[in-house]
């Protein structure tokens, strides 16, 4: 056992601490290649990763850079450096810490590369710009340490991918490097340890107690939940009545547009006038850093939020996390209540709140996951080519290098570590040539060969490839501002700013605004109190319910009663059990059924909404070709639902497997979602430049839309490297259809209920928001009727 | 192919779906802004290696509308290279592509601000032409009647999703939309171009169909 130094023993000693068996492992376990330690919040677990290093430093001795933190959040690191910074103090150690994010000022950035300080806290996109100086083999010389925090939430991320691709540059400027995952609670640890340790070395994975099991229960509502929608409006009263009785509330909400309205309502609802903030994303920095500070010195009673309170930056008292809506995921779940508490050794409250009424079932079904400690999680692919296209840009920018060399040092990366060498040729061929079929002019080369070295051909590449370093995919998003007064509110993607019309009212940072036109690259807007909004904001990621999760919904769906559902969801789900059948795991739901004048079609997929969505595009196309008419459709997590002029008579018929494969790959090529993933990937790979030296300009001919990239490649070059990419990511992701596939294979057959009218399943879906309409020539026609109106109107039909 | 049929002092002009102008009176059509060579271009200036088939989908384009129209002359309206290296190194096949779309008709390059000079293809190089008392020229000028390119006009209709290339057009002057397959555009909207247009002008929107919009409307 590593004995503590007498500093840090009498330290510790003076607050009446003792240090944790975790802490104590850690530093027994100092000389280790990789480790990982899952510790709940509030478990000590920053120091537990620190103090080895704290312990080799507090010696003197050691010249520049000795440890380096990387957490996914810019104020993550900000927030450690100064609770570091503090027991260094109080120690007197000779210790220099210093952050680093794309926030820090240029002449820091800049004395930080001559002189690092001995510990570096920074996030994955500062790293990787790090290393791609000519200078990093001199920064990273003597680097002994990396910690890589949250890290079960960067894993899940092409972020993390990143990371760990710089992580295998920094092993071979400085050999020997030791690595620390620090994780909360995950279902597949083995997984992220793989992720953390150079490969092929192990890692060993640390528990840390995890406390007490989580107080979690649903709250119970005078109003019954409405049928659909994800509002929660109903719960406002209950919701009030926590945070009286609570020190301190958190607020989840799935969506940004959620977490808007929601606070909305709170605020009319609110006439104690309690200390209600909100944050989330989309707002200015300002606006969030007001509210954290806020929360931090405790004048907040509740905060609504989003995601973007997720991550372990110590809020605090927090005794009461409520989630709104249903969390679709069991894990993110338990690592959102475990924000509540962060005393060790107490259990942390938590309370469900669900916004409508299957919401209620699922809502149930994840309360019974957790308790039985079942967390959900789907194995990640391997290491995504259009990183490995960034990295070996960034790694041009460096330096020049060798092909086989690089090679090797890309397989020590757990993601990597199968990739064949052809894959990595094409993405070589794609940073030098573009890698085109067609190779047409010597000039179209970034990268050339000499001496067997590749090198960038200009060297002034190196800063456009800089700028450009990084893989979150933002939307483009547009300043929100206050015409009178310059004051930001926050942002809103350009899409949803081209949607509005002035005279539209909307909902950003809890108030309502009216929009006034778009200025340059600002929307303008002013106040209008008191007004009803006319739309939410954002479109905001959307998760399905995990593949886990649905099959617990189904499983409970399948009992015979239901003793601890409320009445009006249990006599809901025997109704259905009575007029129809209830979905179960084996077979696949259909029902048809006409209602007000038109069929409908509905089926149980349980597959999410981004699976189901793809298999109603499908099923409406070959629909339209056997002249059933189908007009539009629309999708939940665990159902799809189609309605058009004509009976569907087999439905079976339709959802042949094969076929609907076939039907996939027709549509796919000139679908939305595939030019939306197109971007991402070719952004990620450098094709597309985010940033160009000097001011973004205004007049935007200069610039056009990556959707006449893909429109291109998919005509002259299908099967380019980044069209590969593009149908692997979309399968994967927003078409989704691996969950097509498995449902598919999973259902022995296929139950088809005839129905007189809608059921009692199906009935909510009727009132479900966001309706597909079947597009095509029809919406050409609607476009020119609009268009006449208007011509006629202006007085210019005879133009 | 749809058009709308533009009233241009005492012509009648076809602005057609493709984004092509056709003057059926004088047998002319006329493009703008084709930007040929532009990935070439962007490559050679350090830039992003973008796919290198602009050259040959932006020609296929307008071989299609020149099939359709058969005229006797074709104006291209400036910025037809994205620049004069461009130009220059367009490869063999464009060459011939080009001289096979030139082959017994007259051509006329119009010189843009990408392509302020001569380039060394057949047909004729102006700085402006003017006929039946028609200017063209690449950018517009106060001078009037006069049809002009540059501003590569966008527009989206109230209500819908995606913005089109546009024509604008009053009753004595007609912007054209970029016909070069890697443009970008301007919104219809931006004062530079509302202030130049008259105040009943109407944006014509390329695409499946040509469609007209009150330019007020927008």
């Amino acid at each position: 056992m590593t004995i503590l130094p007498r500093t840090f023993r009498d330290w510790f000693d003076a607050r009446g601490w003792a240090v944790h068996p975790h802490q104590q492992q850690m530093l027994d376990r100092a000389a280790d290649p990789a480790t990982l330690l899952i510790a709940p919040t509030g478990g000590g677990k920053t120091l537990a990763g620190f103090l080895p290093s704290l312990v080799d430093l507090a010696e003197g001795g050691h010249d520049g850079l000795h440890t380096l933190y990387v957490s996914p959040l810019k104020a993550l690191a900000t927030d450690i450096r100064r609770n570091l910074t503090a027991p260094v103090q109080e120690m007197g150690l000779p210790i220099r810490i210093e952050d680093r994010s794309g926030d820090t000022t240029y002449t820091a950035k800049r004395r930080q590369r001559a002189d690092p300080p001995h510990i570096l806290l920074t996030t994955p996109e500062s790293l990787a710009l790090l290393t791609s100086y000519e200078d990093a083999p001199r920064i990273f010389a003597g680097l002994q340490r990396v910690i890589v925090d949250e890290i079960h939430a960067l894993a899940e991320s092409k972020r993390g991918d990143q990371l760990m691709l710089a992580l295998s540059r920094l092993e071979g400027l400085a050999p020997g490097l030791r690595r620390v995952g620090l994780s909360a609670t995950v279902d597949d640890p083995a997984a992220i340890a793989r992720t953390l340790a150079r490969h092929p070395d192990p890692c060993p994975i640390l528990e840390a107690d995890p406390g007490p099991d989580p107080d979690i229960e649903m709250l119970v509502t005078q109003s019954r939940p409405p049928w659909s929608g994800g509002g929660a409006k109903h719960a406002i009263p209950e919701v009030l009545e926590q945070v009286r009785n609570h020190k301190t509330t958190l607020i989840f909400h799935n969506t940004r547009a959620q977490a808007e309205i929601f606070f909305h309502h709170l605020w009319l609802a609110n006439d104690d006038d309690l200390p209600i903030g909100i944050h989330h994303g989309s707002l200015s920095r300002d606006q969030r850093e007001k509210v954290e500070a806020a929360m931090v010195a405790g004048r907040l009673r509740a905060i609504v939020c989003t995601g973007s309170l997720d991550l372990g930056i110590d809020w605090g008292d927090v005794d009461l996390v409520i989630q709104i809506g249903a969390p679709k995921n069991v894990k993110r779940m338990v690592q959102r209540i475990g924000r509540a508490n962060h005393r060790y050794n107490a259990p942390s409250k938590a309370l469900l709140v669900p916004a409508n009424r299957f919401e209620v079932v699922e809502c149930h079904a994840a309360l019974e996951a957790a308790r039985e400690h079942d967390l959900d999680g789907a194995p990640r692919g391997p290491g995504p080519l259009d990183v490995l296209c960034q990295h070996i840009l960034s790694r041009a920018c460096a330096g020049p290098f060798e092909a086989d060399a690089l090679f090797a040092e890309v397989r020590t990366v757990g993601a990597y570590a199968d990739l064949p060498r052809a894959a990595f040729d094409d993405c070589l061929s794609f940073c030098a040539t573009g890698g085109y079929a067609l190779r047409a002019y010597d000039r179209w080369q970034r990268l050339k060969q000499t001496d067997g070295k590749w090198h960038l051909r200009d060297p002034r590449a190196a800063r456009r490839i800089r700028m450009n370093i990084g893989t979150i995919q933002d939307a483009d998003l547009l300043k929100v501002r206050m015409r009178r007064g310059n004051r930001t509110l926050g942002e809103v993607e350009e899409a949803f700013a081209a949607s509005l019309t002035p005279g539209d009212r909307f909902l950003i940072g809890g108030e309502v605004v009216r929009y006034e036109g778009l200025k340059e690259l600002t929307v303008e807007v002013s106040r209008t109190p008191g007004r009803e909004p006319k739309v939410a904001v954002f479109s905001g990621t959307k998760f399905a319910t995990s593949t886990q999760l649905s099959q617990r919904i189904l499983q409970l769906l399948n009992r015979d009663c239901w003793p601890d559902l409320p009445g009006h969801t249990a006599d809901w789900l025997a109704l259905q059990h009575k007029v129809s059948r209830m979905p179960s795991a084996g077979r696949l739901l259909v029902e048809t059924f006409p209602h007000e004048g038109r069929e409908h079609l509905c089926l149980y997929g349980f597959a999410g909404q981004n699976a189901h969505r793809t298999l109603g595009l499908i099923l409406t196309q070959r629909m339209e070709a056997a002249g059933l008419s189908p007009l539009g459709f629309v999708m939940t997590d665990y159902a799809l639902l189609i309605w058009g002029l004509e009976p569907v008579p087999d439905p079976a018929a339709l959802l042949n497997p094969a076929d609907t494969r076939a039907g996939l790959d027709s549509w796919l090529q000139g679908n939305a979602v595939m030019k939306r993933t197109f971007r991402g990937a070719a952004t990620i790979a450098g094709l597309i430049e985010r940033n160009i030296p000097g001011p973004r300009k205004t007049g935007r001919q200069a610039t056009f839309s990556s959707d006449i990239l893909y429109d291109t490649l998919a005509k002259f070059d299908p099967d380019h490297l980044l069209m590969r990419i593009t149908r692997e990511e979309a399968m994967r992701g927003l078409v989704d259809f691996g969950r097509i596939e498995d449902m598919l294979g999973r259902i022995e057959g296929i139950d088809h209920q005839r129905l007189t009218r809608v059921s009692p399943l199906a009935a909510p879906l009727l009132l479900e928001p966001g309706k597909v309409p079947i597009a095509g020539e029809g919406r050409e026609r609607l476009l020119e009727a609009e268009a006449d109106r208007l011509m006629a109107e202006a007085g210019l039909a005879a133009l | 192919m749809s058009h709308h049929v533009l009233k241009l002092g005492e012509h009648d002009l076809q602005a057609r779906a493709d984004g092509s102008l056709f003057w059926p009176a004088m047998g002319l059509l006329c493009v703008s802004d084709l930007h040929l060579g532009k990935s070439e271009r962007i490559a050679r200036r350090g830039g992003g290696l973008l796919p290198p088939y602009e050259t040959q989908e932006t020609l296929t384009r307008l071989d299609a509308a020149i099939a359709e129209t058969a005229p006797r002359h074709v104006i291209c309206l400036g910025d037809s290279f994205d620049d004069l290296d461009a130009a220059t190194s367009l490869p063999e096949t464009v060459r011939l592509h080009l001289a096979g779309l030139q082959a017994g008709r007259d051509w006329t390059w119009i010189e843009g601000n990408h392509d302020p000079g001569p380039v060394a293809l057949g047909g004729s190089h102006l700085a402006e032409h003017v006929l039946e008392g028609l200017r063209f020229r690449h950018i517009a000028t106060p001078d009037r009647p006069e049809v002009s390119g540059h501003y590569h006009p966008k527009a989206r209709v109230p209500g819908t999703t995606a913005a089109r290339p546009c024509f604008l057009a009053d009753r004595d002057r007609v912007l054209l939309p970029a016909f070069g397959a890697y443009t970008g555009g301007l919104r219809a909207t931006e004062p530079v171009l509302r202030d130049r247009m008259g105040t009943d002008a109407i944006a014509i929107l390329t695409g499946r169909r040509a469609v007209a919009v009150p330019l007020a409307a927008l």
